[in-house]
């Protein structure tokens, strides 16, 4: 099956030509059936070659590359439309895909007697594609294709809605938040061109050792402002919560399981180049991860909203990632990739069912007791929570335990500050299952304020809802046992991958960490019990983590106040300022531009005097700056 | 018997198989007057067809010239006046592409403006003379001829549109700042010729060759020769701070013959900027390198902040041209740091080709904006473009694929300018203005999607639905097709054109 490597972005492709031109004709929900089929099938193909894969050495499977041709071939540059298939990018295929199928499936239900149901359908295959493109590229080019295409597709997601101001509003953020992040990636492909002369994987890796200290660590930061934008971590994350906005499968698949991974996915896939950089790269990425885990938990602790409280635990999670970046241990990065899409993608189309079923509220606060109303969506969404709290012997457990090992070996501080991101964790999704599935229900008066649906009454979803949940629920229960820490047999995962990212050795002791890490989900758990199931003491949820330490707010102020300001400033600055000045200096050279004068537009002799004002500083430049001096 | 006897007068011998596509050009402007004058209206697309032909004339007579250059190598024509190497060839393709693409995109527009005619065709053809000697030349007053031809051409085509005062008021304001800029490069050339003695790039280059080194030209009366030359050129391209015209000429003129200027007057204005930096001023790389640098830097930058505050599609494409002048100026900065080396590196290389895929690029654009503005071709305002998705799915498409590219998005043509030029800088070891380029193609995407929002997200303005809808008729059709076709091609399989940039 290696051969058919293409066929995995090819399928999505497929379906997005077709819904393209036939979307109208086969309408809702037969072409969301087609796209789920496109993304199913391309999940098959990726087993297939996952198997080949594994029949391969393990020193082969690293440079299976299949070109499909030769973009550009002129004097020293090379640059093909190439794959590779390595134990990176097909396991990165394999939840791409698989978790795609699954959340398609869902789409069809979600979207269903949505007026642009097949558009969406249109959007969610090109992003498929894209993806798969990103993650199976030989070169940074490829992928950089892909990272913008993913980015586009996300931009147009968000703003499904678009009829919603904020809808649109969020998009727009989003796209602006990411060009910063692309801006990273293309120097970086830059650096890496100009210091191996190649753009492939292979090369740039294998070259990784002759690379001085500091063009490794250019590459390796620039990349990281890179995986910084698109992967949601402080100061770009910004876009993410707002990006809520889209539909939730948009959220699902696109803001929790595949494309906020791709930053980490970025890095991995250049760890040759990270480990020979300075150290001091090493410790940027670790804390800004370790910061942005804690700062995004501690905010989502205060939020109503049930999609806005797993926005903020998704930049928290993808923190945990950057942290083992940055602590060298690319395995227990990917693992929790792994996991962490399992449950969060549970965890989102758990609330996007719970959405659906009480007509599109969001706010917690209304909702309340459902867990007999929706007993599917209630038995999967606690899976996901065990899972996200790190109980064993869940998923998240498996993962979080490496990650913080990993942070343990490079700086115990690291480790406490993720051991109580690790409480909080806890705390707050045990929060969201209080308030959403337990206590009084709170959605009658609610409702009554609303007015318009009639009888409101909580439903269980449709079943094309409900089997993904279902099939989500057993991963994010089983989806650890990939990589479990007792012997190098059980550690599947780390040995497959080794090949391609190596392996962190570690002579911590395990247990004693691993105890208390549950002893932290435990606490975290039993807190918000406390508090919020037998109400034994008030809730302390302070306005300033609900505004997300105010930061957001500081920069749209900043962006809305001085930062426009700026940029209108040019603007004025243009008509006014230059104008003037240009006018003033206009005298200076009054016989060259007698002839400007003649006519009686003011604007034009502006104009005029502004050529004039270039050529006397041309002329200082010349005559004085090189001849004279 | 005359005069003069046939020996005392004797002119240059002449390589006229050289000089075909100027002729095929020449005698199809004349051939177009006189024949228009001597007949009646001639019935509908005539004009635009027999224009269109011609410039294929001249593109076809560029294959034989090619093949010869190929065999023979490059030489000098007409007593050294000009070149005959690939570079002018190259131009001279570019140019009749040009010509072809506008004359496709006039023909209904002048129809539907009520100004159907031959004069702004053999205004095309006689402009594109004027681009083809700046490509060719290899003397200053030859050069200064050329940017004659061409901008007088270009001022009556700016002010062509009779019933629309803008399309007057632009003409004459590129008229006189048209004119200013003349004056210093015409000053220029005299201060060159009073420091070398002749105004041939040659001789230039072997009057400072034969001086001592500690005299090289550095008198100032020279050096603020250079600056007036460059004056005068950075005029012509457009670059900050001499681009102040651009905005409101490119506004104001009928919206196929901004098109003409964004392309053809760019590309000769480039191809003649790189001849005299590089040919006549080789010597003084180290005094105009600077300058050019801070020109460049300045163009991406502005052009782009600026293009994303406009509304006025028109305006922002102007100012989106001032940034594309910034990085085919990224480019000519890379060239010089090989002036007067016999290895020219992919400085030169890469401006030429930015200037190809620019061309058919931006005449593209402003075909789908010239049936966008309707009658009266003022709807150029950002809204005009919303709902065009909806209404007008192919053409949004087209346009889409056409701003892309634009933006520098992989797989179009776009992308392989860019790159090209940023290559080109980065092998030079031109750092710095690489990276400014790339902070200002992250900026200027912004701009690109604003018109993309308003095609295919924006619900079209209410009280819209009395407004005249957009018609593309066939030739307005093929020009789009072809520079969307032509941009992905190049885009996807950019090897051909690579390679046969000189």
């Amino acid at each position: 099956m290696l051969d058919v490597v293409w066929l995995i972005p090819a399928l999505p492709l497929v379906g997005f030509l077709v819904i393209l031109l036939f979307g109208r004709k086969l309408g809702d929900p037969a072409s969301g059936y087609f796209a789920t089929g496109m993304v199913a099938a391309a999940f098959v193909v990726t087993v297939g070659v996952f198997a080949d894969l594994m029949s391969l050495d393990a020193e082969a499977r690293t440079e299976q590359v299949q070109t499909l041709f030769s973009w550009v071939t002129v004097g020293g540059l090379k640059i093909d439309l190439a794959f590779l298939a390595d134990p990176l990018s097909i396991t990165m295929c394999l939840f791409v895909t698989g978790i795609g199928a699954l959340i398609h499936l869902y789409a069809v239900g979600y979207m269903h007697g949505d007026s642009r149901f097949s558009k969406f359908f249109l959007y969610l295959n090109l992003f498929a594609f894209s993806m798969l493109m990103l993650v199976l590229g030989s070169n940074m080019l490829v992928t950089f294709l892909g990272w913008e295409g993913v980015g586009t597709c996300s931009y147009l997601l968000i703003s499904f809605w678009h009829e919603k101001e904020s809808a649109a509003t969020a998009g727009k953020k989003a796209f602006v938040t990411n060009r910063v992040g692309d801006w990273g990636f293309m120097m970086a492909m830059f650096f890496a061109f100009w210091a191996v002369g190649s753009l492939d994987y292979l090369h740039i890796n294998e070259a990784a050792g002759t690379l001085s200290g500091t063009t490794a660590t250019a590459i390796a930061l620039f990349a990281f402002i890179g995986a910084c934008g698109k992967s949601a971590q402080l100061p770009l994350y910004l876009w993410l919560p707002d990006a809520m906005e889209g539909p939730t499968p948009v959220s699902a698949l696109i803001h929790a399981a595949t494309m906020v991974t791709a930053g980490v996915y970025l890095m991995c896939r250049i760890s040759p180049v990270l480990e020979v950089s300075a150290s001091y790269a090493g410790w940027i990425i670790a804390i800004v991860g370790v910061a942005t885990a804690l700062f995004a938990a501690t905010v989502a602790v205060s939020q109503n909203d049930i999609k806005k409280v797993l926005a903020y635990s998704t930049v928290s999670q993808l923190g945990y990632m950057f942290l083992d970046v940055g602590s060298g241990a690319y395995v227990a990065a990917i693992f929790h990739m792994v996991t962490h899409a399992f449950f969060k993608a549970l965890l989102f189309l758990g609330s996007g069912s719970v959405i659906h079923g009480m007509h599109h509220e969001q706010d917690m606060r209304r909702m309340g007791a459902l867990r007999v109303l929706m007993p599917i969506t209630f038995g999967t969404f606690i899976v996901g929570w065990l899972a996200i709290a790190g109980v064993p012997p869940f998923s998240g457990f498996w993962s979080k335990d490496d990650i913080l090992l990993a942070a343990f070996d490079k700086s115990p501080i690291l480790w406490v500050v993720g051991l109580v991101t690790a409480l909080l964790t806890a705390f707050y999704m045990t929060r969201q299952v209080i308030m959403v599935f337990y206590g009084e229900a709170r959605w009658h008066d609610a409702h009554e304020e609303h007015g318009a649906h009639g009888d409101l009454e909580p439903h269980e979803s449709p079943w094309m809802m409900v089997v993904p949940l279902v099939v989500l629920a057993v991963l994010s229960f089983a989806g650890g046992f990939i990589n479990l820490p007792f012997s190098e047999e059980t550690e599947k995962l780390a040995v497959w991958l080794e090949p391609v990212v190596g392996v962190h050795h570690s002579d911590t002791a395990k247990l004693p960490l691993a105890l208390v890490a549950i002893a932290m989900g435990l606490i975290g758990i039993a807190g918000a019990y406390a508090i919020y199931y037998f109400k034994k003491a008030k809730p302390v949820e302070p306005k300033i983590l609900a505004d997300a330490w105010g930061y957001d707010r500081a920069v749209s102020a900043f962006m809305g106040g001085p930062g426009r300001t700026a940029f209108e400033g040019v603007a004025w600055a243009d008509s006014h300022i230059i104008d003037g000045a240009v006018t003033g200096t206009g005298s200076l050279v009054q016989g060259a531009a007698g002839q400007a004068r003649k006519v009686q537009s003011g604007n034009l002799r502006n104009y005029a005097a502004a050529v004039g004002v270039g050529v006397v500083l041309l002329l200082i430049w010349f005559v004085v700056g090189r001849g004279i001096l | 018997m005359g005069v003069f006897a046939a020996d005392t007068l004797q002119g240059p011998s002449v390589n006229w198989f050289a000089l075909s596509p100027l002729l095929v050009m020449l005698g199809g402007a004349m051939l177009l007057l006189v024949l228009a004058a001597l007949t009646p209206a001639w019935p509908k697309r005539w004009y635009a067809t027999f224009t269109a032909a011609v410039a294929m004339g001249s593109f076809a007579m560029c294959f034989p010239l090619w093949h010869r250059l190929d065999i023979e190598g490059p030489s000098t024509l007409v007593g050294a006046a000009m070149h005959f190497d690939k570079t002018a060839v190259w131009v001279t393709v570019t140019i009749s592409v040009a010509v072809f693409l506008a004359a496709l995109v006039t023909d209904d527009y002048l129809r539907r403006e009520g100004l159907d005619g031959p004069e702004l065709y053999a205004m095309y053809l006689l402009a594109a003379i004027g681009g083809v000697v700046m490509g060719s030349a290899n003397d200053l007053i030859v050069l200064f001829l050329g940017i004659e031809i061409l901008s007088i051409a270009l001022y009556v085509m700016a002010a062509s549109h009779r019933k629309r005062i803008e399309s007057q008021e632009s003409g004459l304001k590129y008229f006189v700042l048209g004119g200013f800029s003349s004056a210093f490069f015409l000053y220029g050339v005299a201060l060159v010729y009073n420091g070398t003695g002749s105004t041939n790039f040659d001789a230039i280059v072997n009057s400072v060759n034969s001086t001592i080194p500690s005299e090289k030209g550095h008198e100032a009366l020279m050096l603020a020769g250079v600056a007036f030359l460059l004056v005068g050129l950075a005029f012509k391209v457009a670059a900050v701070p001499f681009h102040f015209w651009t905005p409101d000429v490119y506004q104001g003129a009928p919206t196929p013959v901004t098109a003409f200027m964004a392309s053809a007057a760019k590309a000769a204005a480039f191809a003649a900027m790189l001849r005299v930096l590089l040919l006549a001023l080789p010597h003084w790389s180290d005094d105009y390198r600077p300058v050019v640098w801070a020109l460049a830097a300045l163009s991406v930058v502005v052009g782009s902040v600026m293009a994303v505050v406009q509304t006025n599609v028109k305006r922002m494409l102007a100012f989106s041209s001032i940034s594309h002048a910034g990085f085919m100026l990224v480019g000519v900065e890379a060239a010089t740091h090989r002036a007067g080396q016999p290895e020219p590196g992919d400085g030169p290389s890469s401006v030429l080709l930015y200037t190809l895929i620019y061309a058919v690029l931006v005449i593209g654009t402003f075909a789908v904006v010239t049936a966008v503005s309707r009658t009266g071709d003022a709807a150029t305002d950002l809204g005009s473009f919303r709902g065009l998705g909806k209404n007008r799915p192919v053409l949004a498409l087209a346009m889409t694929v056409l701003l892309l590219a634009q933006a520098g998005v992989p797989l179009t043509s776009g992308f392989i300018a860019k790159f090209g030029v940023i290559w080109a800088a980065v092998q030079e070891r031109s750092y710095g203005i690489a990276v400014v380029a790339m902070v200002a193609a992250v900026i200027a995407a912004y701009l690109y999607l604003r018109i993309m929002i308003s095609m295919w997200i924006a619900e079209p303005e209410s009280g819209d639905g009395g407004r005249e809808s957009v018609r593309t008729p066939a030739y307005l059709t093929i020009a789009i097709a072809l520079s969307v076709g032509f941009t992905l091609l190049v885009g996807l399989f950019p090897d051909w054109l690579i390679s046969l940039a000189p």
